[in-house]
């Protein structure tokens, strides 16, 4: 699990050796620390769109040095630019520039944040240009970043402005070290729906969730997440791993429900025993999942088939039970675990990809009957993560999935229940039916 | 208020329900529990307990649980698995020890707590490990070795010394063997068996009837919350699913061998040593309310009883057939009042003896004091989820197993009632009626 190239390159000697020999030397990674800023330092405004107050206000409210012009040699924690009113082309490049020149100044784990319009196909050419070259910017911008910084958007969708809850909590999200791992991606808020929280470190304060394959690695970190954050957690897994669930819900205070998610009754066992046990269930995390990698051409139908019943077609049976059910929706938060082999695709892992691009397209069409209800429904794809799964891969190509990436790391079990733990809160209801990536901007799968 | 001398239990005090339960597979001897010891398997019982239900950091109004075989040093065996569960510290439990009545005898104490307003919440369980178990010092080497611990001067100590033979070297190791008879329990169950004339068939009938009850309840999932898998066993390691009349038939007897063609007993139809452990949370009415638990099963009454095995003329694992009439009169119900029946499968031999004793007028009215026959079992309520021939046996375990099975199957009927019957060495035997919620 430990990379030790990276510990190797950032202490000691071999820091020394590594920097002399030209190495690749990833950064140890700005994460979420309670009893640290929210940033490191001041943050420079740029750009003139009409959410420039909104920005401005909202960080001067955290406490932010907050700054609109730059002043060479002052070292900067982040920069957000107001993009939101762009036009053409054109008027791209005086903000742009000064991005660039304020980039030598950003301290390590800095963050670069875009707020823009997404282009659509109803905008005016030359609007739709400028739009969509917000992306290609800031994903350049994240593949040039140094020291763990990252570079990441936010897009307001039609019924978004530049007063939307969600704008504000995916700023905060973006800029604090909750995103480490996210990089060179953008985050749609498509209403103003959402709700802010009374204190930022118990966002979910309150609530009751079910974390699914919560026994081990990626699941039991998102129980641990969620349950920091302020939720009760339900923990469930296969009764197989009973005695690893059993520790996980014990540490964190939470119930253990051995079950498996295939079963055509799971949404509604899951749901029975959150109303009978607490009185309601809040947020849903489909993360159980798993691997069965052939070649395809190698592929029986016991691999194929196991893969997409527990991957997806459980999860299209819990919604539905769930929503059907008249007791979860309102304010009701599922987040699924996807893939960026969903994304790219995997060689040997044709049924796995086929399971994890479907959550995709359930998440997106499932949005608006739950978004209906005042609920939201997301998706979170993980590029290459550290745990006992990843640790399998051989040596080199297991260093080499680490290095791919613009944060020449692998990302950890953490980072992805972090971006699981923003989306299941309530502040984020506006951002729905978006898969967002925690991948450390890897190349595979781009 | 009842105003005779005898007052049903439940009328006049409170009712104790059984919330849940939780075990560890069983274990066959020798198995996946081998390094594990009485401390280790109870404390994952207890935690797949707390875990469960939510009880972290929980003060429990009493743990009561115990082992057969157990260590000297096991002497405060349950107070040290709470101390490293994740129960608060502050939960005070006590050991029980009955032979293999431990578990339910443990049910029994903390429902009567409950019952009293001494508690509002109870954990009761067991443990036992056959692969684990104490092997002593011989009586001789014992005592040299403390005559050695008084002397205070070297040739006091030469002395002492002195007094060791070779043979003192041996350990001991514990045998199932009764102190006052010399015979194992299951060459007493076998002078049973043959006494009421049980056939190998029959024996062997029960033994399959059992095994498939007991894969059938795992097939629909009937343990995914009564158990949480140990040491990557997910199910009772003695479960023979595929087993048959021809496989179980092929089997050698291993008790009773000098009743030459009356042996019947075989390891098939006899219950293994076993390592394993349970437990079952018990509460008020009012404490599952206001935690938000279930409510499975009411612990109504119980009954212990013990027969002279020495001299009496009866079978050491005979006592539950003296129990259960008592225990029956005292409520007023007979076979017929029952949905299942939980008799632990020691031998299978011990059920259909038990059976057939309760089926004899002679024996129920010169033995028991009743009128004649106390009745049948309809064996399509008997062990429906399998029983210790399949599950295998953990002797202070099996109570705790068998008392939140019966609780959930009686929770999931809604109406009804259960009987519970477990016979023990000495003699001895506690039967209960469990009332389902």
């Amino acid at each position: 699990m430990a990379d030790t190239y990276l510990n190797l390159v950032n202490t000691g000697i071999t820091k020394e050796i590594a920097k002399k020999l030209g190495l690749p030397r990833p950064s140890v990674l700005r994460r979420f620390d309670p009893s640290k800023p929210l940033v490191p330092g001041p943050v420079l405004l740029l750009g003139n769109g009409e959410s420039v107050t909104t920005l401005s206000e909202t960080m001067l409210a955290w406490n932010l040095d907050v700054r609109r012009h730059a002043t060479p040699g002052q070292k900067l924690g982040a920069i957000v630019i107001a993009w939101d009113t762009l036009t053409a082309p054109g008027e791209l490049s005086e903000t742009a520039l000064a991005v660039g020149s304020a980039l030598k100044d950003l301290l390590p784990g800095g963050r670069v944040v875009t707020v823009s319009r997404p282009a659509t196909d109803s905008d005016a050419p030359e609007t739709a240009a400028v739009r969509q070259s917000v992306d290609g910017f800031v994903r350049s911008v994240a593949h040039e970043m140094r020291g763990g910084s990252t570079a990441n958007g936010i897009l307001l969708g039609e019924a978004a402005d530049a007063g939307s809850t969600g704008l504000i909590a995916t700023l905060r999200f973006l800029l604090s070290g909750r995103s480490a791992y996210v990089s060179g991606q953008f985050i749609e808020v498509s209403n103003d729906a959402g709700e802010l929280p009374t204190d930022w470190n118990k966002p979910l304060d309150g609530k009751v969730a079910v974390v699914t394959g919560a026994a081990r690695g990626i699941g039991a970190a998102i129980a641990k997440v969620l349950q920091r954050d302020g939720a009760q957690l339900i923990v469930v897994d296969v009764p197989q791993a009973g005695e690893q669930l059993a520790k996980v819900a014990n540490k964190l205070h939470g119930t253990a429900l051995q079950l498996d998610i295939t079963a055509q009754d799971a949404g509604k066992r899951i749901l029975e025993h959150a109303l009978s046990r607490y009185g309601r269930l809040d947020i849903v995390v489909h993360n159980a999942g798993i691997t069965r990698d052939k070649l395809l051409a190698n592929m029986d139908e016991a691999k194929w088939n196991s893969v997409l019943a527990v991957n997806i077609e459980s999860q299209l049976r819990m919604n539905r039970e769930l929503l059907d059910s008249g007791k979860f929706g309102h304010n009701g938060r599922i987040v699924s675990l996807a893939s960026t082999s969903g994304i790219a695709g995997n060689r040997g892992q044709s049924n796995y990809a086929a399971s994890k691009a479907g959550v995709m397209g359930m998440v997106r069409a499932t949005a608006p009957a739950i978004g209906s209800l005042g609920g939201s429904i997301n998706a979170v794809a993980p590029g290459f993560i550290e745990t006992d799964m990843t640790a399998k891969i051989p040596f080199l190509t297991r260093q080499l999935a680490r290095r791919v990436s613009s944060l020449q790391q692998g990302g950890l079990p953490l980072d992805v229940a972090e971006t699981v733990s923003f989306l299941a809160s309530d502040a984020a209801a506006g951002v729905n039916g978006e898969v967002v990536r925690v991948c450390g901007q890897n190349m595979v799968g781009a | 208020m009842a105003s005779s001398g005898n007052p049903t239990p439940g009328q006049q005090v409170r009712q104790a329900v059984v919330i849940g339960g939780n075990r560890i597979p069983f274990a066959r001897s020798g198995g996946a529990y081998t390094y594990s010891s009485n401390q280790d398997m109870l404390t994952a019982a207890l935690d797949g307990l707390v875990a469960r239900f939510g009880l972290q950091g929980e003060r429990i109004g009493a743990v009561a649980a115990g082992a057969v075989l157990k260590h000297s040093r096991d002497f405060n065996l349950t107070r040290e698995v709470v101390l490293g569960s994740a129960l608060s510290a502050h939960t005070p439990a006590y050991d029980v020890q009955q032979a293999c009545a431990t578990g339910l005898e443990a049910v029994v104490g903390i429902a009567n707590k409950i019952k009293l307003g001494m508690i509002e919440s109870g954990i009761a369980g067991g443990v036992d490990s056959a692969s684990d178990a104490p092997i002593a010092v011989s009586e001789g080497f014992r005592r040299v070795l403390l005559d050695l611990s008084r002397a205070k001067t070297t040739s006091q100590k030469l002395k002492a010394l002195s007094k060791l033979r070779p043979s003192d070297l041996a350990p001991n190791a514990p045998g199932t063997g009764e102190p006052r008879t010399g015979l194992s329990m299951g060459e007493h169950q076998a002078l049973t068996t043959a006494h009421w004339e049980i056939t190998r068939q029959a024996q062997d009938e029960l033994a399959l009837a059992s095994h498939k009850n007991l894969a059938n309840a795992y097939e629909r999932g009937f343990f995914d919350d009564l158990m949480t898998p140990y040491r990557g066993l997910t199910r009772d390691s003695n479960l023979r699913a595929d087993t048959s009349l021809e496989k179980l038939a092929k089997l050698k007897p291993v008790f009773g061998k000098n009743l030459g063609d009356n042996a019947t007993m075989t390891a098939g139809n006899s219950t293994p040593l076993t390592d394993g452990a349970s437990t079952v949370l018990l509460g008020s009415e009012d404490y599952a309310l206001q935690h938000d638990l279930p409510m499975l099963a009411n612990i109504v009454d119980a009954e212990a009883a013990a027969v002279d095995f020495v001299h009496g003329g009866e079978g050491l694992l005979m006592a539950p057939v003296y129990a259960v009439p008592r225990m029956l009169e005292r409520n007023g119900l007979t076979f017929d009042d029952f949905d299942y029946f939980e008799i632990h499968e020691a031998f299978a031999g011990t059920v259909l003896s038990s059976i057939k004793a309760w089926e004899n007028d002679d024996f129920c009215r010169t033995r028991l004091g009743l009128d004649g026959a106390l009745g049948s079992i309809d064996r399509t309520k008997l062990n429906v989820n399998g029983s210790s021939l399949a599950a295998g046996h953990p002797f202070a375990a099996t109570g705790g197993r068998i008392v939140a099975s019966l609780a959930k199957t009686l929770h999931e009927k809604g109406t009804g009632r259960g009987l519970v019957s477990v016979c023990a060495a000495g003699g001895q035997g506690v039967v209960a009626i469990l009332e389902a919620r």
